[in-house]
């Protein structure tokens, strides 16, 4: 039914199939959808946060998926800057992710502010003092980047190519893509460390604090660090799940590897700088302000000392000797196990410098607050995940997001089929290198 | 101590005089417009620009020892003029460190509710307002003219009843005068007080009640040098313009965090 539209050389499920998917997963999407007008018309009364927590389950969600959204970003300073080539086979779905993950992100503020309508004031009243006014330019800039980079992969689509028009659109994006990738990566530095400025300025929560160079704390450098090291993996996980779904070999292990492996590096580097934080936050920055490391761990067991050891010991430590290391990175079951810890990992972070922060009382004569989010936070939370499962089917149907698709997965062509695909569509189509953001 | 131009108001709430009568949250409420709903049990959605704590040293009886303790914003002067938890981060410039005065303000009609000032607030001063206001009938014939009341969806917090001031310098206008006096800007709490635990004033100002009953250091971004005075989280640089007074050495621990071996009282159990 829609043959016409799906990319030459490979092999989708039939359509209703792919309907009955889409149907499932929309209603998922829908339900967020219904969770966020909610929120929108009623109000954040429809949520669990109170006034301990104004930062909750949205701000993490937010945090995190930029972070493991740093795969488009970095992937992209490895391809197109520092020219490592390998990484052409995964470059298009690390912007796909990307471009998911930082969408979400956007959606996810709009819902979490109290007055919507106004959103736009953090642009126009800004505060450059502030580091969510950072986040904001920054993060919105980014988008637009990874819109642009995403365009062109729209652009490969067999129907949408034959247009002279977008051919020639998508083929010169695609020449300056090296500009964008670039801009985006400059532009990532500051939106992912400015998100760990967001906590590491609050001087008057102690577990947040870090001191730092000039006006950026530590976890400015941290956050972007983490970020860079674990959004390859998000990418290798997501990468993975799509080929276990689709039971089809996607991208070359070469890409997946060479990801892996400098992803390990990062992780491990990152770990022992974060390491070295926590050690002098703990030892120097804490005492100072009257407390112990173990004040902030020793109230309930769910944020408990296990917390900081899962997540710089068993995810951060572990991943990365799998990574660095040839056998481990080699070993399908250790290359899974690695990239989950890692995003794991950065998840956790994010969460203790969101959900933590706001647990621990400061005042001596207050108490530790805990909270569950409400059906309609989880929903709300939950719906970019729908949206991004949806946006990666549609786009791994109908555009040629792994240029290696056709040649790991050969399949044998009836004759009239076979006729069909020889015929060429547009002379221009022989210019065409295989799809690339 | 000179007397600057710039005011500085501030207030010196004594601890022994306090008995948690709650006058205070009262009149704050109703002289602002503080929004409530029927049910106001779960204090984490509760707004009180002023909330009464109560604090016991934890001893058993007869030693057990109670302290009621009122706090307000604190109006954070931070470590330079302005750099208060809450005023640097907020992205909208929505709540702002006013030099003339030390108070810091909320300008609910530009706040986004990002609720950022909240998660900085390290004296949880700060409020959400999680529903829009609903009065009971006929309430909205006595909200105060003077205060806008606020929308859902904006964060709000104490003013240090910043329309006195404004009211109290029309009026000083209108005379032809250019300073106000000390007792022409009073905030609510501090004259519903019946046990006249709460001062109000010029911290700037050597004559002013305040300033005499703290002695603020000024090299020492305003540390009181008044031994049984103190202030809330001195330690984190916040720099308060709230100031505490107790004769009661496990009250004045309260008001920080102490290591093991610099505190020689245990940590304070909240209880209200």
């Amino acid at each position: 039914m829609d043959s016409a539209l799906i990319p030459r050389g490979v092999k989708r499920c039939p359509f209703p199939q792919f309907i009955l998917f889409i149907a499932i997963v929309g209603a998922v999407l829908l339900w967020g959808v219904y969770a966020m007008l909610l929120c929108w018309f009623k109000g954040l009364n429809q949520t669990n946060m109170n006034d301990f927590y104004g930062f909750a389950l949205w701000i993490w969600a937010d945090l995190a998926v930029i972070a493991v959204g740093g795969g488009a970003f970095f992937t992209g300073l490895l391809r197109y800057i520092f020219g490592k080539d390998d990484l052409k086979n995964i470059i298009n779905y690390a912007v796909l992710i990307g471009f998911i993950c930082y969408s979400s992100a956007l959606l996810i503020l709009a819902i979490d502010i109290g007055q919507p309508l106004r959103g736009w004031f953090i642009f126009w009243h800004a505060n450059v003092h502030s580091m969510l006014t950072e986040v904001a330019f920054c993060l919105s800039c980014y988008f637009g980047v990874l819109t642009i980079e995403y365009i062109p992969l729209v652009l490969e689509n067999r129907q949408i190519n034959k247009v002279p028009f977008f051919h020639h659109l998508g083929h010169n994006m695609h020449e300056i893509m090296a500009v964008f990738a670039a801009t985006g990566a400059f532009l990532s530095f500051f939106h992912q460390g400015s998100l760990g400025g967001v906590a590491g300025v609050l001087y008057g929560r102690p577990f947040a604090y870090r001191e730092g160079l000039f006006i950026w704390p530590w976890t400015f450098f941290l956050f972007t660090w983490s970020a860079a090291a674990c959004g390859p993996c998000f990418t290798i996980l997501v990468t993975k799940i799509t080929e276990t779904v689709t039971r089809k070999k996607l991208v070359k292990d070469t890409a997946i590897q060479l990801l892996a492996k400098i992803s390990g590096w990062m992780i491990l580097t990152y770990s022992i700088a974060k390491t070295a934080d926590t050690w002098y936050w703990a030892t120097v920055t804490v005492p100072s302000l009257g407390q112990t490391l173990m004040d902030f761990y020793s109230n309930n067991p769910f944020y408990g000392i296990w917390i900081l050891i899962l997540e710089i010991a068993i995810c951060g430590f572990i991943p990365a000797f799998i990574l660095i290391t040839k056998k481990g990175r080699k070993n399908s079951a250790a290359l899974w196990i690695a990239v989950f810890l890692a995003v794991t990992g950065v998840c956790i972070n994010r969460w203790v410098m969101v959900l933590q922060i706001m647990a621990i009382p400061v005042l001596t004569f207050e108490n530790w607050v805990l909270y569950l989010p409400s059906w309609q936070e989880i929903a709300t939370t939950i719906l970019p995940l729908a949206y991004g499962v949806i946006l990666i089917a549609i786009s791994y149907r109908y555009l040629p997001v792994f240029p290696n698709e056709p040649e790991l997965n050969p399949i044998e062509t009836l004759p009239a089929e076979e006729e069909e695909a020889v015929e060429p569509s547009v002379e221009l189509e022989q210019e065409l290198k295989p799809a690339e953001a | 101590m000179k007397h600057k131009n710039a005011k500085k108001y501030g207030m010196v709430i004594d601890l022994d005089k306090c008995t948690g009568c709650g006058s205070c949250m009262v009149a704050c409420m109703a002289e602002n417009n503080v929004p409530f709903r029927k049910d106001e049990s779960n204090k984490v959605l509760s707004i009180t620009w002023l909330r009464v704590y109560q604090l016991t040293n934890g001893k058993p009886f007869p030693n057990t020892d109670i302290c009621y303790l009122p706090r307000p914003c604190m109006h954070c002067e931070g470590q330079h003029e302005g750099h208060s938890p809450c005023v640097s981060v907020c992205p909208a410039v929505a709540t702002d460190y006013n030099t003339e005065t030390g108070i810091v303000s909320q300008i609910y009609t530009r706040c986004f509710g990002c609720r950022y000032c909240m998660a900085s607030c390290p004296y949880h001063a700060r409020y959400f307002n999680w529903w829009d206001p609903v009065w009971p009938d006929g309430m909205e014939k006595y909200l105060s003219p003077n205060v806008s009341p606020r929308m859902r969806g904006v964060v709000e917090k104490c003013s240090f009843c910043f329309h006195r001031y404004q009211l109290a310098k029309e009026k000083a206008f209108k005379e032809g005068r250019r300073e106000i006096k000390e007792d022409e800007y009073q905030t609510a709490c501090t004259q519903a007080c019946p046990a006249g635990a709460i001062t109000f004033g010029d911290l700037n100002n050597p004559n002013h009640a305040v300033s005499r009953m703290v002695k603020p250091d000024p090299k020492h971004h305003g540390r009181p040098t008044n031994p049984n005075a103190f202030r809330l989280l001195e330690r984190l640089g916040t720099n308060p313009k709230v100031y505490y007074l107790s004769s009661r050495e496990w009250v004045r621990r309260a008001g920080d965090n102490y290591l093991e071996n610099e505190a020689k009282y245990k940590k304070t159990v909240h209880q209200g």
